[in-house]
């Protein structure tokens, strides 16, 4: 059992704040929600929805057909209404004059004035919304209070229920067990995991869809006691951040490709000075402003090069919420062991969409600094750049340890950071960085397998593509088709042993992707040998939904 | 009083003979010597340039990072711990030219740093070429028809953005730039500061008589550097008319991390405690 409601307006017409509230309530029930966005790069006007998917069991991304659409304007049934599968309902106030027998009028903005705030016509629907589908009001009222100061939370109960009392059951939902999980998207998750992870300090300049992460951390940074801080530019913010991360704080910044393009000088100065930094780019389509607030996975290439000069780094992509969570975290411990940079790959998709998951276990996060403690140095003169076996040289906090000081230099340099031409320096110094990719790559996590024990075709995605792919394996499985995938998250370095068992056993290899280029294919071409076989590709900025994956595997390559 | 010895270091100093870094870097050693800051407790940071080779000759802890990017570093360590004195040395260039965004919003931030800056009026480093404070009609190695672009007034800009601390000082006369320097120290902001820095193979015109012909010490004047709109007009004074030294202007501000109570009450952000399960409680609006 799935149902799936797509709420759409004009933006400014609450849809995020009606579509959260849904979803969150849902969840609180037990069931497992997703709540995906769609839209448009404006304040007021245009055309935006949201799509709320739930179900008693597993569900990973959106779908494209329909159970009932909240239709706060005309466009949203012009434009949805033929998704509705049979036996769905369309839900208005009496305003919106669109023409369909499935449509059930509610006079929404009247109830809400009633109600005691005409702001509260969402509401409205979404009692309408809850008792279509046979829900109770359980959960209805404590969400409100936990949204809204005690007055208003009173005026959408009143609002929910005339809604509520207002319309009939329509269909038949299997409940679900209570269960405990929570409610989030990446942006979110993406903030709790850094937070956990003992970041300190987060400089950003603010870029859609990116932003989230500095607000969340910006809210309760002064409870938390660390420092967010807006900066003229995200130049600032990344140099800005390794500055504070010399002086052994734990740092990072976000922004998306265009914001990441500005920041490139100062991953190679991270390269060479070997300063601790996670930064995260919340993917949006390209090139330039591209579409802003749309989605894409087409910076793989970009992140994977970005920097002049050779200097290692490791590339994280986030499959979904609690990904995001855990390797957040663990990115902040491995730009750490290595002193590097750890780049961690959103999208616009999973900025977005709410989902619930099992609470984040807080107890699996450690946060590992390894500083060297002034004994451990003794009274020797501390060499940033020692070189040693592993081409790590241990750190110390500058200012923590009498006399001793800390040089760092964009400039090659020697043991002890100085300018150096020296042609054995450069290489030693060369070699040292170097061999710390070793290192790194001894950490990276294979990918998820789903699907088939032997599959005849095996699909390949990473990142957001994960949910999608995920579901769209299932439902060829069921159809009896022999089909796996392998969703990477770890990228770079490339970790290499699922893929060569499963590409060994497969006899059609499948890069499934949202860029035009097949980016993820080209990084296993060029780290491995191995090629596709056909690429499903899409680039209009809208995630592929695990339906559409399916009846493309299906169609063009099944 | 220390040694001021203590801070050399082994490093080949890579400047001309003759080079106005030389005064501005047996200066800093003095300052640092008299105030008693021991080598780990001060951090001198960069860009890249002649001037921002300074990291280097100072036993000091060091952060050299890139071109026109000192001044975003400096915030960052001094915010991440707010005990140690940050002291930015760079050129005009890498200052006014490739960090010109920085400099003004960092003015905003009024993090307690002091910005020394190199004012030699060319790019050393890269052989001769304009910078942001290169005399208009200057005949450069790049500017062969003579420099276009006005040059900038530098401390007029500074103190119309909002800064607290403008001073200006001359490499050739070491007790009045390590009297200013001690006093940019010791201010509570962003206290910036021009050298007038003689480049002696690339600015045939803004050479060291050049300067030491025009410059006057505003401390033998009766003026009052707290007056902001006289301020400005002492900061657009530069040429022939003459060049004050001195501090320009000043003024006591809320500096950044006084804006933030657990950092201005509590300990430097580097020694916060922080255990993962702390977070914990951030989740609980997801539930
Ligand atoms: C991004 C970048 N652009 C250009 C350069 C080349 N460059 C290095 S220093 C410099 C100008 C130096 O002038 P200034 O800052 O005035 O320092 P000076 O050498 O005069 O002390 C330039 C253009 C660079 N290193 N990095
Ligand atoms: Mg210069």
């Amino acid at each position: 059992m799935d149902k799936n409601i797509l709420i759409g307006g004009a933006a400014g017409q609450g849809i995020d704040t009606l579509g959260d509230m849904i979803g969150k309530t849902l969840s609180r029930k037990g069931y497992y929600v997703h709540v995906s966005k769609d839209f448009m790069s404006r304040i007021r006007g245009g055309h935006n929805f949201n799509q709320i998917r739930f179900s008693n069991g597993p569900i990973y991304s959106h779908w494209p057909d329909l159970d009932c659409i909240i239709a706060l304007d005309e466009a949203t049934v012009e434009l949805h209404a033929d998704r509705l599968r049979e036996g769905g309902v369309i839900l208005c106030d009496d305003s919106v004059k669109a023409e369909d027998d499935r449509i059930i009028h509610i006079p929404m903005v009247e109830f809400a004035k009633e109600a005691g705030n005409v702001r509260t016509s969402g509401s409205v629907a979404a009692g309408a919304l809850f008792k279509i589908f046979g829900e109770s009001t359980d959960e209805v009222d404590e969400i409100f209070q936990q949204r809204f100061k005690r007055e208003i939370a009173e005026v959408n109960s009143l609002a929910f229920r005339k809604g509520y009392d207002f319309v009939e059951k329509r269909f038949e939902v299997e409940r679900p067990e209570k269960r405990e999980q929570i409610f989030i998207d990446a942006t979110n998750a993406i903030a709790l995991g850094a937070l956990a992870g003992g970041v300190g300090f987060f400089a950003s300049y603010p870029m859609t869809p990116a932003t989230g992460i500095m607000t969340k951390l910006s809210r309760i940074q002064t409870d938390a006691k660390i420092v967010v801080e807006q900066v003229e530019d995200e130049i600032s913010a990344i140099n800005m951040a390794l500055g504070a991360s010399y002086a052994g704080v734990r740092s990072m910044t976000a922004s998306s490709g265009g914001g990441y393009a500005l920041m490139v000088e100062a991953l190679s100065l991270q390269g060479i000075t070997e300063t601790p930094i996670v930064v995260v780019d919340v993917q949006r389509p390209g090139p330039a402003t591209g579409l802003p607030t749309r989605t894409e996975q087409a910076d793989l290439d970009f992140v994977l090069f970005s920097g002049h000069g050779e200097f290692p780094r490791m590339v994280i992509a986030v499959r979904n919420p609690e990904d995001a969570f855990y390797q957040t975290a663990r990115a902040l411990n491995l730009a750490d062991k290595y002193q590097t940079q750890v780049i961690i790959l959103s999208d616009q998709y999973l900025a977005d969409a709410t989902q619930t998951i099992a609470p984040f276990d807080f107890s699996m996060v450690t946060i590992e600094r390894y500083f060297m403690t002034a004994d451990e140095l003794g009274d020797e003169d501390y060499k940033r750049y020692k070189l040693t076996d592993d081409g790590i040289s241990p750190r110390i906090i500058p200012g923590k340890i009498e006399n001793q000081i800390v040089l760092i230099d964009s400039d090659e340099h020697d043991e002890y950071g100085h300018i150096t031409e020296s042609a054995e320096v450069r290489r030693a110094m060369v070699d040292k960085r170097m061999k710390k990719l070793e290192g790194i790559r001894s950490e990276v996590q294979e990918p998820d397998y789903f699907g088939v024990d032997n599959p005849e075709t095996l699909l390949l995605g990473w990142g957001s593509m994960y949910g999608p792919i995920r579901e769209a394996v299932d439902l060829l499985n069921r159809d009896g088709e022999s089909v796996g995938a392998l969703i990477f998250g770890d990228l770079y370095p490339l970790p290499t042993e699922l893929l060569n068992k499963y590409s060994k056993v497969a006899k059609r290899l499948v890069n499934v992707e949202m860029n035009y280029t097949g980016q993820l294919a080209r990084l296993i071409r060029q780290e491995t040998g191995i090629f596709m076989d056909k690429s499903i590709l899409n680039y209009d900025g809208r995630q592929m939904d695990s339906y559409t994956v399916y009846k493309r595997i299906k169609e063009e390559v099944l | 009083m220390f040694d001021p010895k203590i801070y050399d270091t082994r490093d080949e100093i890579a400047w001309c003979p003759g080079c106005g870094n030389f005064g501005i870097l047996n200066g800093i050693k003095q300052t640092l010597a008299e105030m008693g800051l021991k080598p780990h407790e001060v951090v001198i940071v960069s860009g890249i340039g002649q001037a921002a080779k300074t990291p280097h000759y100072v036993n000091v802890n060091g952060y050299n990072g890139l071109h026109g990017r000192a001044v975003p570093p400096a915030q960052g360590i001094k915010i991440a711990n707010k005990n140690l004195k940050v002291i930015i040395h760079s050129g005009d260039g890498d200052s006014y030219g490739e960090g010109g965004n920085h400099i003004l919003h960092g003015i905003r931030r009024n993090v307690d740093l002091t910005h020394v800056v190199h004012f030699n009026q060319i790019y050393g480093l890269t052989k001769g070429q304009a910078s942001p404070t290169t005399a208009q009609g200057h005949v450069t190695n790049m500017q062969f028809d003579g420099n276009k672009n006005e040059e900038l007034r530098t401390l007029l800009f500074a103190i119309s953005v909002g800064a607290g601390f403008v001073a200006r000082t001359f490499s050739g006369d070491k007790d009045h730039y390590v009297k200013t320097l001690k006093e940019a120290i010791n201010y509570k902001g962003y206290a910036l500061v021009d050298v007038l820095q003689p480049c002696v193979v690339f600015n045939r015109i803004n050479t060291f008589q050049w300067y030491k012909d025009r410059v006057y010490d505003l401390a033998e004047t009766d003026y009052d550097p707290t007056n902001k709109l006289e301020a400005m007009k002492k900061a657009m004074e530069f040429g022939d008319e003459g060049i004050p030294i001195g501090v320009i202007y000043r003024e006591e501000k809320e500096t950044y991390i006084d804006k933030i109570s657990y950092l201005k009450d509590g300990p430097p952000l580097v020694d916060r405690e922080w255990r993962p399960e702390e977070a914990e409680k951030y989740m609980d609006e997801y539930r």
